[in-house]
């Protein structure tokens, strides 16, 4: 096309196109619109000058500003910690007792407590601390090591049975059936009068069972079946078991007994994490 | 001479959307010079921007004594603690409701106004047309009326246009800090922002908030204006939509105006039917859109009515009666048209006027308030009050204490050593009066429950009691144990209630006490 035909009301030239005898006008853009539009091709030039913009085959180009979203977020995590710093120190400088005077300093630990907790603990202990057949339920008041806040700080930094860690918290229950200690029917009997302890169906204390228990239990687990801290022994007249409260459950576990095991958790987190954790499953509900 | 002498005097003006001239797809904007407009509306509109303006800049500086726990300021948005004090009233964030509701009224408000009296945000209420006027005001008291600034518009730069040029925008830009500057009272006790700004110790935001605001007022009201209205806002196409016939307009009556004509007394001599109009434009001059009104309805026109009152001033002085351009139904406007107009369609002034007397015809149907009451508005203004009312209630209502409730999720339950099993709850008790509170925690529906606080030690079976911050929430962690011979054999719905110590107020929330699989089994 040569000639451009114009529109004779309004002297705008037309787009050539022609429907149902019906033709456009091709107006121009306003020019703001059009001066909007060229501002806009000019920044992005600019800033893909200035930004990381264009993909390459590994990375991408990095811009002149050498702007990247992980330094900045490496930078605010840094400013995060600067802004946590005073209360940091303050709990790594307080006895972890203290901690629980200072309302503030609770909270603060508590909060710590709760993240870390989800990130190394809740895998045994599930999320809401409430354990599982095997692994302590965190939030009753049943506690194999103690449930003081210094007992709890000590569990947590030194574990349970950890091979080459001195203050571990160690015990073994001897094998009575597997290793021959005591004969079936003798197992069947101690079973009945454990259970009995807590009203467990199926439970009956005999003198043949109570002369058993004082034999081969009490040592560890106490001469009404109350437990020892010292030593790590369950109770056993309770409601809450860490394997399985029946009577084929305690039956099992005197055949051959399971060991559950905790990592020393003080090496790896370190003090003040041990401080929060401790804090965190002490309040819980069932913290004494 | 004195037989085609004009009347009024004719003042030279073409409206800028003039439908005798094709518009320019892409024109610059036309200057408008409103002239100063003297009647009842004009008197009004005055009222009406002493009372908003009144409001605006008056409202922060009110206090109201709320004791030593709550700011002093009637109505203050404080966005850093979350509250909105309006005089007796308090507002907490999960009771942005009334906000909603105020906004409902505010839209069903709109409806109920446009139906019946037409464009009256725009033209009286609207701070576009408010600041306008106040610009306006500014503008004829240094250049003078329309024909003073139409000259000085267009005279060549001299020491007298540059002072008064500069010292226009001077005071323009002045009003839009003050604007601004109230703006930011609302916001923060007004006194110590006050002396914060003045000694440049404000946080940014207020300065910024205050340069914002300086810019647009300053742009919108003093070079923008009309253009605001036409093409920025869109109130204009739905204010629009909700007029019907019924509403009040500002109407150019062309059926007691036409014919006009400039030359009335030739016309009659040579015995042509004349109109009231004597096209003198008096209406256009003052028009602040700077429209003809007898073009018809125009989606310009914010019926500001300073038109009715420039007509009035001349239908006065030549004796006629006053309303040749008046606030006017469609409805009664379409009637006294059919009854004005001949066979041929054209307006004939015998038709309306007594021939004798010279007085309208009886049929001329003049608006009255009875068409403002029609089923539409009376509908409008139920559903306007309803909310209105229902909001009110619940205002009245409303109780200072309140609770939340959440059973925990993980665990459910937790099973001690003596066989009873213990539920968590987080428990939130909100204390929505500015002074310290003494309440009591208690449970209802629950045999056997022994209740405590992880905060504190021991266990209790009647009710906890508690001093409550002021204006503050406290977050409890609530422990509810039963022992194992009262145990549910279900879940079991329970309540717990928080109680005022002086009795005034009692609130309730529901919550679920939940056991073991094993327990329920026992049945």
């Amino acid at each position: 096309m040569t000639e451009r035909e114009k529109d004779v009301l309004t002297g705008t030239e037309t787009t050539g196109h022609e429907w149902d005898g019906i033709k456009e006008l091709n107006t121009p853009l306003p020019r703001w619109w059009l001066w909007t539009f060229y501002g806009t091709i000019v920044f992005a030039i600019v800033y893909t000058v200035l930004y990381p913009a264009w993909p390459l085959i590994s990375s991408a180009t990095s811009g002149v500003l050498g702007y990247s979203s992980r330094a900045e977020l490496d930078k605010e995590l840094e400013e995060a910690k600067v802004a946590q710093g005073a209360m940091l120190t303050k709990v790594a400088s307080t006895p972890v007792a203290e901690i629980l005077n200072d309302p503030d300093l609770t909270r603060f630990a508590r909060a710590g407590g709760q993240s870390l907790f989800k990130v190394y603990c809740s895998q045994c202990h599930g999320t809401g601390a409430a354990g599982a057949k095997g692994y302590p339920n965190l939030n009753d008041d049943e506690w194999i090591w103690g449930g003081s806040i210094d007992q709890i700080a000590t569990t947590i930094t030194y574990g349970a049975r950890v091979t080459g860690v001195d203050e571990t918290h160690f015990n073994l229950m001897p094998s009575f059936g597997k290793d021959a200690i005591l004969t079936p029917d003798q197992i069947s009997t101690v079973a009945r009068e454990v259970a009995s302890f807590s009203g467990i169906e199926g439970g009956q204390s005999t003198p043949e069972g109570q002369q058993l228990f004082t034999d081969n239990c009490v040592a560890c687990h106490g001469e009404n079946g109350q437990g020892n801290i010292e030593l790590g022994g369950p109770s056993l007249n309770d409601k809450v078991w860490l394997y399985e409260g029946s009577l084929t459950g305690i039956e099992t576990q005197l055949q051959s007994p399971r060991h559950g095991v905790m990592p020393a958790w003080g090496v790896r987190l370190g003090d003040t994490a041990v401080k929060e954790l401790a804090i965190y499953v002490h309040g819980l509900g069932g913290g004494q | 001479m004195a037989v085609d002498a004009p009347i009024a005097e004719r003042y030279d003006v073409e409206p800028v959307n003039s439908p005798k001239r094709r518009q320019k797809l892409y024109e610059p904007r036309k200057k408008i010079f409103p002239k100063r407009a003297n009647g009842n509306f004009r008197k009004f509109k005055w009222l009406v921007m002493l009372v908003t303006l009144s409001i605006y800049y008056i409202t922060p500086w009110l206090r109201w004594d709320r004791g030593p726990f709550a700011p002093d300021q009637a109505v203050l948005v404080d966005m850093v603690n979350r509250r909105f004090y309006f005089f007796f009233i308090e507002i907490w964030p999960q009771e942005f409701y009334y906000v909603a509701g105020m906004l409902v009224m505010a839209g069903v408000g709109l409806f109920l106004v446009t139906s019946t009296v037409g464009r009256a945000w725009c033209g009286y209420a609207c701070p576009q047309t408010v600041w306008v006027d106040l610009f306006l005001v500014v503008e004829r008291a240094i250049e003078g009326d329309r024909n003073a600034r139409i000259k000085l518009e267009a005279a060549p730069w001299s020491m007298d246009k540059i002072t008064k040029r500069v010292s226009k925008h001077a005071i323009w830009l002045i009003i839009g800090v003050l604007t601004g500057g109230a703006w930011i009272f609302y916001f923060a006790d007004a006194p110590t922002l006050l002396r914060e700004v003045v000694s440049l110790q404000a946080p940014l935001v207020a300065y910024a908030t205050i340069g914002i605001l300086t810019a647009t007022t300053y742009t919108f009201g003093g070079l923008l204006r009309e253009q605001v209205c036409t093409y920025m806002c869109p109130w204009p196409r739905i204010q629009g939509a909700m007029l019907d016939e019924y509403s009040l307009t500002v109407t150019y009556n062309d059926w007691r105006g036409e014919p006009r004509t400039r030359h009335a007394k030739k016309a009659i001599a040579e015995g042509k039917p004349v109109g009231d109009c004597v096209d003198c434009n008096a209406c256009v001059v003052v028009c602040p859109m700077g429209i003809d009104i007898r073009d018809g309805q125009q989606l310009e026109c914010i019926t500001c009515a300073l038109c009715i009152d420039a007509c009035d001033d001349v239908m006065t002085k030549l004796g006629k009666e006053r309303g040749l351009i008046s606030y006017t139904t469609l409805n009664d406007y379409n009637a006294n048209m059919a009854l004005a107009q001949g066979a041929d369609g054209r307006i004939e002034p015998a038709r309306v006027r007594d021939s004798i007397t010279g007085k309208f015809v009886e049929a001329i149907c003049h608006t009255t308030w009875r068409s403002i009451i029609r089923p539409r508005t009376i509908v409008y203004f139920i559903g306007w009050s309803a909310i209105g009312l229902a909001m009110l209630t619940v205002l009245a209502l409303r109780s200072p204490l309140s609770l939340n409730v959440l059973h925990d999720r993980n665990p459910v339950y937790v099973e001690l050593r003596d066989g009873s099993i213990r539920n968590g709850f987080d428990v939130k008790v909100l204390n929505m009066t500015p002074q310290p509170r003494d309440v009591e925690l208690r449970i209802e529906g629950l045999p056997g429950a022994h209740l405590s606080l992880a905060e504190s030690d021991g266990e209790v079976i009647g009710a906890i009691p508690l001093t409550l911050a002021p204006d503050k929430v406290a977050p409890l962690r609530l422990y509810v144990r039963v022992e194992p011979d009262y145990l549910p054999h279900a879940t079991t719905p329970f309540n717990i209630v928080v109680t005022s110590t002086d009795g005034t107020a009692t609130r309730t929330a529901a919550a679920n006490f939940e056991v073991p699989e094993r327990e329920r089994e026992r049945d």
